[in-house]
């Protein structure tokens, strides 16, 4: 990918919604994004408590449709994907043949023959050109959608009757999918979200993105930013690429041996079956400040890792993160000190999720 | 939070901190210009009375959720005060930036450096 510094970010088809809500547009993965509207911890307590609307049209769309789509996307996804029923939504990784990982996703079966997978805005052409190269001897189609979706992500324990109040008929349950009208549009919702709370996200064509957003927020969604979807998300121990896994961590020792089904075979099944077999020097954790501080990425964690997220918890009032840590030392109720920025604050290793949300 | 003001009776460091004179001491804080910048202050972890403070150097930091920065000393001396009700309130400091939300006050080492500072047109127009 080009320098962002020399190439003009990529605005949504929201972005005079954003302007005119007042929020904070920072660049963010080559897109001119919302951080925050009125600030993040409104914002992360209004997902809490009642809704939250979050524009996520950055994140890419890939179709996979064909005779052999099951058979191809088994072979590149972590997950069972011949046991996704049509109208389900699946996590999965998408895994080097080392095991590394080259992105986290959320596959969608529309059809038997037809998928729909979102990625990572920052990953999106990394992830189609593997893709497509993989693609070779399957009968099947691998298509960029990223340009014919916008997306919106509607959470929190009131998103889904706020949502369904828009729509012709009833909303999918959690992790399934379907097409309804909601605000007068054609829209794929989908019973996902990346909060820890019950909701939906919606797909939609971009040009129908203003009627999607100003009917949600006229229901009463608070409009939210990408701070707060990032709050919500480590909350709740949700991985962010890039920060929490990349291509040189396998899915074992970055707490997501969970989503791979080694017998399945797919690319990277070996690798993962080693490491899930033999351990892992280091391993993912969740912990909380005890006392003051605030954890950043990048802090060394005393005696061996490293932070890879870290913010101040609106829910729990302190410092939360995530980061590796050598195994033996990886149990919840650990004490570990970080290095934050000179200041060795004092935290306790914790089980995952770090706050319990009421939903989905 | 609070309208977007620099008043006419402080002086102010070009890296958004502002200093209010009293005799050979000096209050200081950020400009409603940096709280904004940064969004709601969650944590400020105050330096120890005692410390000095170099002018241009950083000397503490403020931290929103989303993160951190670091604070320059538009004067320099040593810490005679803090503000330890930020402890428990640090939103005060986007809240009153220029009243309740003060950082430190410090005994000046050397008066002559505020001749160096910008008034508020100045800082303002620094901002434009």
């Amino acid at each position: 990918m080009p320098s962002t510094a020399e190439t003009a970010l990529r605005r949504t088809s929201l972005y005079e919604r954003h302007a005119a809500a007042g929020a904070k547009l920072v660049p963010f993965a080559g897109w001119e994004m919302p951080v925050q509207y009125t600030g993040i911890r409104d914002e992360h307590l209004a997902v809490r408590r009642h809704a939250g609307v979050f524009d996520v049209s950055h994140m890419g769309e890939v179709q996979t449709r064909g005779p052999q789509a099951t058979a191809f996307l088994q072979r590149v996804l972590s997950n069972e994907v011949r046991r996704l029923p049509e109208g389900g939504a699946q996590y999965s990784l998408l895994c080097r043949e080392d095991g590394g990982i080259i992105d986290d996703l959320f596959t969608y079966r529309l059809a038997d023959c037809e998928f729909l997978t979102v990625t990572n805005a920052a990953n999106h052409q990394k992830d189609l050109a593997w893709m497509q190269e993989q693609a070779a001897g399957f009968d099947v189609d691998v298509i960029d959608r990223a340009a014919e979706f916008g997306m919106l992500a509607v959470q929190g324990p009131a998103a889904r009757e706020l949502a369904g109040g828009l729509a012709d008929g009833p909303l999918p349950p959690r992790m399934h999918c379907c097409q309804r009208d909601l605000a007068g549009v054609p829209v794929l919702v989908c019973g996902t979200g990346y909060t820890g709370e019950d909701g939906v996200e919606l797909l939609f064509d971009p040009e129908h993105a203003p009627a999607v957003w100003d009917a949600l927020v006229q229901a009463g969604a608070t409009p939210c930013g990408l701070g707060a979807r990032d709050t919500l998300r480590l909350e709740v121990c949700f991985h962010l690429y890039g920060n929490d896994m990349d291509e040189r961590r396998n899915p074992i020792e970055a707490g997501l041996g969970w989503c791979c089904k080694e017998q399945t075979g797919f690319i990277g099944a070996d690798a993962v079956a080693a490491a899930r077999a033999a351990g892992t020097p280091e391993k993912l954790v969740a912990f909380a400040i005890e006392g003051p501080g605030i954890p950043r990425p990048g802090n060394p964690i005393l005696g061996g890792g490293i932070v890879t997220s870290g913010t101040f918890s609106p829910c729990l009032e302190c410092g939360i993160g995530m980061g590796y840590v050598p195994s033996e030392r990886a149990t919840p109720g650990t004490g570990i000190e970080i290095d934050v920025r000179g200041t060795a604050r004092a935290a306790v290793i914790k089980a995952k999720p770090l706050y319990q949300t009421k939903g989905p | 939070m609070s309208d977007a003001s620099y008043p006419d009776d402080l002086l102010y460091h070009p890296e958004h901190d502002w200093a209010r004179l009293k005799d050979a001491d000096a209050t200081f804080g950020i400009t409603w210009f940096a709280q904004d910048a940064l969004g709601e202050v969650v944590f400020f972890d105050p330096p120890p009375v005692g410390t000095t403070v170099t002018k241009d150097e950083p000397y503490t930091e403020v931290e929103s959720v989303k993160a951190v920065s670091d604070v320059v000393a538009p004067l320099s001396g040593e810490i005679i005060e803090v503000n330890t009700a930020l402890a428990d309130k640090p939103e005060t400091i986007n809240d009153e930036p220029y009243g309740e939300g003060w950082l430190v006050k410090v005994k000046l080492s050397d008066p002559e450096e505020a001749s160096s500072l910008l008034d508020a047109a100045a800082y303002k127009a620094s901002l434009a």
